[in-house]
This record gives C-alpha cells, structure tokens and sequence, in this order.
C-alpha cells in the first residue's frame, strides 16, 4: 500500500472515529433532549434533567464540529457533496442545533418563555437525531451524482426506505444514550422512568436492526459477504443483550457502557460496508466519491494526523476531567 | 435574484452576527482570569463574587456564539462548494485543528467554570479560567489562520485547478496572519473590558453594588488602557500589511485612485466608482507614503492601476473603514482619559466620564463589525485573492430559492435569539454580583 493509501484510510477511520465520539456523547444530551418530556414531569425534575447534562453538553457537540472539520480537511470533496447536495436537510439540522443550544441557555433565564424553549429543546434534539442517520443511510445506499461529483437528486431523494430506517435506528440508539444516561445520573422517580423507558427502546432498537440488516443485504451490495461487518453485528448484538442484563442487575452505568458499546458496533457496520466509499453514486458506481478520488494530498494528510496525534490524546485527557469532576448523581430540587 | 449574492448575503449576516459574540467572550475571560488570580492572591471573597457574575454574562455570550458558529463552517459546504472542492487542501485543516486544540478546551473547562465552583479547589478553578481564555484565544488564531489565507494566499500552488498545500507553516503563518491575528485580539480585549466597564460604571451611577463595581472597574480600566493603545500600533502594522499584500484593498480604503508619490492619508470624501473619483475629498497630503513605508516620495498604487472587474466596491469599504478609524481614535482618546483621570485621582468622581464608559459598550461592537466589513469586501471580487473570484465559489447544486429560504429563516432566528438575549442579559446585570447559590452539582 502507498503511503498517501495508507493516510486516506487511516483518515476513514478517523473521521468516523470522531463522529461516533459525537453520537455517543452528544447522543445522550440529544436523547434527553427527545425524551424530556417523559423523563421529566414538572419544572424540578426538568431542571435536574437539564444540569445532568450542564457540564458535558457543550464540549459533546466539539466532537460534531471537529468531526465536520476533520472531514472537510481530508476529504473536501465529500465534503462539498454532501453539504451542498443536502442543502435543505442539513439546514434543518443546523438550525435545530442553533435553537437547541440556545434553548438549555434561555430555559434557566427566561421565565416567560420556559414552555418555548422547552420545546424548542425537544425539536431541536429531535430533528438532527433523526436526520443524522438519514444522512448516513444515503451515502451508504447511493445517490445519483454527475461526472463533476455534484448531487443530481432533490430532498425527497432523500426519503427512500432505507435512510429513513437508518434514520429510525439512529434515532433509537441516540434515545437509549439518553435514556440509560439518565438512570445513572438520578435517583427515584425519574429514574425509575428512565429504565421503564430503557426497556421498551431495548425492544424497538431489535426490531429496527434486523429491518435495516434486511434492507441492507437488499439494497447495498457487497454487506452480505463483509467479515468485518459481521464481527461489528456481533458486538452490536452482545452490547444490546448486556444492556438487559445490567438493568436485570440494577447496574445502570454499565447499561450506558452497554448501549455505547452497541453504538460503536452500528458504526463498525457503517465503516466495514462503506469504505472505501464516502458517498456512493446510485446511478453508476464509477462516480462514487471514494477516499481515493475525493481526498486532499499526502501533505494535508500528513500534516492532520500530526495535529491528531498531538491533540487528540489531549481531548480524551480534557473528556476524563470532566466526567470525573462532575460524577455522581443529580438530586431533585437542588437547583438554582 | 443571483445565487452568489444571495449567499453572499446570508454568509455576512451569520458570520456578522456570529462575530459579536466571540469577542466578547475573549475580553470578559481575560478580566475573569485577572479576577480569579486576584482571589487566589488575596483570598477575598468579594473578587469571587465578582468573578462569578461575570462567568453568568459570559456564559450566555458564549453559548450564543457557539450556537451561531457552526452555520459558518456549515456553509462552506453547503452554500460555497466550489471554494470547499478548490482550497479544502488548505483551508479545511485550521478548522478541524481549531476544533481539537482549542474549541474542546474552551468548551469543557467552562463547564467547570459555571458548575465548578464548589467542585474543584480554588487553583484549579483559577487554571480552567485559563484554559478558557487561552483556549478561545487559540481558537481565534485557527480561525483567522484560515480566514488570512484567504486575504494573502500562501505555502500553496495551483494543480489541476486546485489550490494544492506545499508548505504547511507559510500557509498559516502567511502575509497577513500575525497583523490580523494581533488587530482582531485587541479588538476584542476592547469589547470586552469596555462591556465590563460599561456594567460597572452602570453600578456606580445607580449607586448600587459600589464595593463589588469599584473591583470590576479598576480590573477592567486597566484592560482597556491598555488594549485601547496597543491597538493604534497594531492597526497600524496591519494597515501597512496591507497595502504591501493587498494594494486595491488599501486604495479603496483610502479612496486612491491614481498610483502616485507623496500619496495623503484620506480623512474624509465621497469615492465615486463610476466616475473614477473621490468628491470633498480631504487629506493630509503624503501622509499615507509616509506611514506605510516612512518615505513621502513613496509611490502608492491607486484603483485605476487595477482592471474594473478586480475592484472592490470603493463606496462601502472606504465608508466602513473610515468608521472603524473614527472609532479607533476615540478609544486611544478616552484610554489616555481614563489614565488621566486615574492619575489624578479624579476618575471615581467623575461621573460624566462613567457615563461615556456606559455608553461606550456597543461602540467597539461598531469598529469591529465595520473593520471586518473593510477587510472582507474589501477582499472583492477575490474569495481567496488572487486565485478564485467569489462569483466562482459557491455551490452550483443549490437553487436561489432555497437560499433566499434559509437566509429569511436565519434573519427570523437570529432576530429572535438577539431580542431574547439582550431581555436576559440585562436580566442577569440587574440582579448583579450578589452571591447567589450556584448550580447544583
């Protein structure tokens, strides 16, 4: 293998690295977020909802960015297909996240408008939680694509069977973060909700993998005979049995690991079936944008992964800090 | 309507808006961080006190601006493709590093600020108020390393129609970086002590909170004496790179139009495109020879040197530019005020004064909007000078109607967003640095 191959997949796995990071991490913020409303039943549980998450929140989503960024850099090409082809979709998602953030802020201040952005919390977490795996179902499954590697669709190009499943299953595991992230972070009522609410995501989740399994051995070639695919099918199985078995156990920190670990299997999946695609092409495979066509040159490369090398180990450093500092549960009614 | 301009428009407002933020927040952690190590020093509550209703102001600001910033590394793939497909070699890696060395840092160590009061010791809390002043500073060099590459491209050369990375140090560190760099950090060290100061000297017109304002003020004076005069060299340095990297920009900042020795430093006129000419026109005559190369027999090139199609639009950048140094001068002004006024012992006394400082809060928000005006559209018809015109950048999949779309939509939000942060800002001042419980955690 080339050293400039060598960089290309290497960044593959990067960037998909960084955006589990996101879906893990910001994923439990992003589930509460949906889930706020059946987690939390009046204005005290909501506020220790809302703290469970105060600390960790704002750093969860860098991992968004830096992802986005580090995509940008190695691959602008995909970059630039994905972004201006799903123009209105991710549109949506930018301006869920813009209320989202804004809404954690103005619940604490704003007392008149506290049932707005509440909501405006609900939908934004919502929407990018759904639209994320929508986004990822189709460059997975293809979409039509010119010689000069622009999108030819439109959105409801977008809503073919398969994204929106993979749509659906995102959703489920962003909700499961949420949810077993909330059984650990509280006591009593809300938690007790919390593991209710974890059981039936733990049905629904099954049920919408072997959905998505069978649509994919329909519509994307070449996942049937993948090994390393199946190797992460089984971590996703095993992590999702766990999850029962550390509730059955009332070992809720280790139903998070669990459901975050199932998370690092769908991602496996996506990166065993993808590569080295970064968006296939629907109408004719010889215009997929690929880490070989779409990447920037062996000296950006080079230089990224020097930058990951260095700074990468200092973010996981900064994550440990944080989750240590602010361990241990959230009570009700010790709020500001 | 056009689809560049229409993309045009909306990356201005976002970016525009998304940069009242951001400087805010890099002046208000500076006076945090002098705060926190005043505590640690003297061990006297009041300072945490004040320090912590700053950390409430700051927190607002910055969520506002982070929520605001990821549209702006959005567009470039969304509404500017073609610059993403033509420059991402380059241009792509300051962002991500921005997200790993500096924007992580910012962002999880403020978690610590805001929830961290009764959770870590008092040095640790001290160390993240530094984290978060030298991760936003640091976030601030990525981005504008990215944003001089668009102003004086280089460390690069152009392959098959791509801007190809050769040298990774002269990309970033380029012609115009450490000028930039320095002028908009200072900038924001002004904003955010005069927003500081702006609130104190508020405190002490209402009589209200004087022990707590009197801290708030001094800290916060100093800051901005210092920042207020520093700027005049940095402007200055800046101006001078500019004329030597970016001549059309600096002819039109000075509404020149024909290249000549002993060339005057424009004080005011009306630059007319059309007519190839500045009416009313006032100068002080070979001044501009003289700053930039210290020589008055030193030619400066004027407009007419450029073609027609690589100018920028003369009217707005000499208009915006000029508001900018009138600003400018009137903070190196009320800078030397301030230290006179301290010296003399006079400056708690003087009321009228405090009563400039409060009005003053918006007015850096003014210079550092119209200075970005300046240097951006005085960077037309470039998106990266030189190498690719704006008008070649944009995306050719997305329609104008779904831009007009987005762009009606994000003039609704941020409206919305400005109106309520200003309701709850003003919130958070009223009540002012009384010790409140904190956070649970």
């Amino acid at each position: 293998m080339e050293f400039i191959d060598f960089l290309r997949s290497t960044w593959f796995v990067l960037v998909g690295v960084l955006l589990m990071g996101y879906a893990i991490l910001d994923g439990f913020d992003l589930g509460i977020g949906v889930l706020f409303r059946f987690l939390g039943k009046n204005k005290k549980e909501k506020r220790a909802l809302l703290n469970s998450i105060g600390p960790f929140w704002d750093g969860n989503e860098v991992w968004l960015i830096t992802g986005a960024g580090a995509l940008f850099a190695s691959f602008p090409h995909a970059y630039a297909t994905i972004f201006s082809g799903f123009y209105l979709a991710l549109m949506l998602v930018l301006f869920a996240l813009i209320f989202r953030a804004i809404s954690i802020e103005f619940y604490a201040h704003h007392d008149e408008g506290r049932s707005f952005w509440e909501w405006s919390f609900i939908i934004g977490s919502f929407l990018p939680s759904l639209l994320y795996g929508v986004a990822l179902g189709n460059v997975i499954v293809g979409v039509p694509l010119n010689s000069s590697m622009e999108f030819t669709g439109n959105f409801f190009t977008l809503l073919r069977p398969f994204p929106l499943v993979v749509g659906l299953l995102g959703l489920n595991a962003i909700l499961l973060q949420g949810s077993t992230y909330v059984a650990v972070k509280t006591s009593n009522d809300i938690q007790t909700r919390a593991r209710n609410i974890t059981n039936k995501l733990w049905i629904s989740f099954i049920v919408l993998f072997v959905l998505s399994s069978i649509l994919a051995f329909i519509y994307v070639p070449g996942s049937v005979g993948s090994i390393l695919s199946w190797l992460a099918t089984i971590v996703v199985i095993a992590g999702w049995a766990m999850i029962k078995q550390a509730l059955k156990k009332g070992k809720d920190t280790l139903a998070f690991y669990m459901s975050s670990l199932t998370f690092i299997g769908l991602w496996g999946i996506v990166g065993a079936i993808h590569f080295p695609n970064l968006v296939k092409a629907s109408n004719d495979s010889a215009l997929s944008l690929t880490i070989y066509n779409a990447s920037s040159t062996q000296l950006t490369l080079t230089v990224m992964l020097i930058i990951a090398l260095i700074g990468m180990p200092l973010v996981i450093l900064y994550n440990v800090y944080i989750f240590k500092t602010f361990k241990g549960k959230i009570r009700v009614g010790d709020s500001n | 309507m056009d689809v560049v301009l229409l993309s045009r428009i909306q990356f201005g407002f976002a970016a525009g808006f998304h940069f009242l933020f951001p400087p805010l927040t890099l002046g208000l952690t500076l006076v945090i961080f002098i705060l926190e190590s005043l505590y640690v020093k003297r061990n006297e509550e009041i300072y945490k006190t004040v320090s912590d209703f700053l950390v409430r102001i700051f927190a607002l600001i910055f969520v506002v601006g982070a929520a605001t910033g990821i549209s702006l590394e959005f567009a470039f793939g969304t509404n500017w493709s073609n610059y993403s497909r033509m420059v991402g070699d380059i241009f792509g890696a300051p962002l991500a590093a921005e997200g790993v060395f500096a924007f992580f840092m910012e962002s999880i160590f403020l978690g610590v600020l805001v929830f961290g009061r009764n959770k870590v010791s008092k040095k640790m809390y001290r160390l993240s108020a530094f984290l978060v002043l030298f991760g936003a500073h640091l976030s601030g060099l990525w981005i504008l390393i990215a944003n001089s590459f668009m102003q004086t491209p280089a460390g690069y050369e152009i392959i098959e129609g791509r801007a190809v990375l050769t040298n990774f140090f002269e990309a970033a560190v380029n012609h115009s970086t450490l000028e930039r760099y320095s002028h908009t950090i200072i900038a924001s060290w002004v904003a955010g002590s005069l927003l500081a100061a702006g609130i104190a000297s508020w405190y002490l017109l209402k009589e209200k909170f004087i022990e707590h304002a009197k801290i708030l003020l001094k800290v916060s004076i100093v800051v901005f004496i210092f920042a207020g005069i520093l700027q005049l060299f940095t402007g200055h340095l800046h101006a001078v790179q500019v004329a030597k990297t970016q001549p059309a920009k600096l002819a039109a900042f000075e509404g020149l139009w024909e290249t000549q020795t002993k060339a005057p430093l424009s004080l005011f006129g009306i630059p007319d495109a059309e007519k190839e000419t500045t009416h009313f026109e006032i100068g002080i005559p070979s001044m501009l020879s003289i700053m930039v190369y210290f020589d008055s027999n030193a030619k400066i090139q004027g407009l007419k040197d450029f073609p027609k199609d690589e100018r920028p639009p003369v009217f707005i950048v000499f208009t915006v530019y000029h508001i900018m140094i009138i600003l400018g001068t009137l903070f190196v002004a009320m800078a030397l005020l301030s230290s006179y006024l301290l010296f003399k012992n006079k400056f708690w006394d003087s009321k009228w004064f405090l009563r400039l400082l409060l009005f003053s809060i918006p007015l850096p928000h003014i210079a550092i909007q119209t200075g970005w005006m300046a240097a951006e559209i005085g960077r037309q018809p470039w998106a990266v000078y030189g190498v690719l015109k704006t008008a070649d950048a944009a995306s050719v999949v997305v329609p104008a109607w779904q831009v007009l779309f987005t762009l009606i939509m994000f003039v609704i939000i941020y409206t919305l967003i400005f109106v309520i942060f200003m309701k709850l800002i003003l919130k958070i001042i009223r009540k002012g640095p009384e010790p409140i419980k904190q956070y649970s955690y």
